[in-house]
């Protein structure tokens, strides 16, 4: 039980770094490790198909995909100007409201039942193909032409125009 | 490694909803104050993946696997999302030489 906290507080530590780093390069390593955190967060439920697709997807393709951005446009130190404290303390303030909404509602109902798992093979990769490929078999279909279309349109919109250049 | 789960599970589900509101607050927020496109798309990956957990505590919650094949469907668009949107701020990048975005305002009123 007190597994959960700790990485808890990692989570939470890990990704106000994120937002907080000034080097953009530490902030994409401090996301790497958030995402982990997150990876144990669905392994403590678990959920070891998405922990397993976390960990692919997020930590593997999608955060290298960011270095590799960020490494391509090779930013200076000083091409990251700052927000005035100003926006940056309305920002917060912003932030800080919904969090209250939030908590304040979770106050308003007393109990709390506890996450316990019944079925243990819920999340596994077994049942999971079951009701993805029976019941969410046209969603799945339509979310790979999303996929398609969205690396035609990087590639188109990553290619420079030649009539332009 | 099922009891050791069923061990670990017992957490009230307000402590999940505690943390990723937390989580989520903290990518608003960074999508407020950051300036770098860059740190802005990676604080909506943080809000995203906030929601994932979230999904993944109910669906667990209530014992229903639906909770997780809609994750499943999010991580797919959070890729493709992030596909375009990154060629997007490289393009951003060519034109204008810099991914501040207070240089793109013009669609800002």
């Amino acid at each position: 039980m007190s597994t959960f906290y700790f990485i808890a507080f990692l989570s939470i530590f890990f990704s106000i770094l994120v937002i907080t780093a000034k080097n953009p390069v530490h902030s994409i390593l401090y996301l790497v490790l958030t995402f982990f955190t997150f990876t144990i967060h669905y392994i403590l439920m678990n959920a070891q198909f998405l922990a397993v697709v976390n960990f692919i997807v997020y930590m593997g393709a999608i955060l290298v995909l960011f270095l590799y951005t960020l490494m391509l446009i090779n930013l200076n130190k000083e091409s990251e100007p700052r927000k005035s404290s100003m926006v940056k303390f309305a920002a917060v303030i912003g932030g800080g409201c919904f969090l209250v909404t939030i908590v304040a509602a979770l106050k308003a109902f007393k109990v709390s039942q506890p996450v316990i798992l019944n079925d243990p093979n819920l999340g596994l990769v077994k049942n999971l193909g079951k009701i993805l490929f029976n019941e969410y078999l046209l969603p799945f279909e339509v979310s790979s032409i999303l996929l398609l279309s969205a690396m035609v349109g990087a590639v188109l919109l990553a290619t420079k125009d030649p009539k332009t250049t | 490694m099922e009891t050791l789960t069923r061990n670990i599970q017992a957490i009230p589900l307000n402590h999940y909803i505690l943390l990723c509101s937390i989580i989520f607050a903290i990518g608003v927020i960074g999508v407020l104050i950051r300036r770098n496109a860059i740190v802005i798309f990676m604080s909506v990956e943080l809000m995203l993946n906030s929601v994932n957990l979230l999904l993944t505590a109910f669906s667990v919650y209530r014992g229903d696997a639906t909770g997780q094949v809609f994750v499943f469907f999010i991580m797919a668009l959070a890729a493709a999302e992030v596909a375009v949107g990154l060629a997007i701020i490289v393009m951003i990048y060519r034109n204008t030489n810099s991914i501040d975005i207070n240089v793109l305002n013009r669609l800002k009123w």
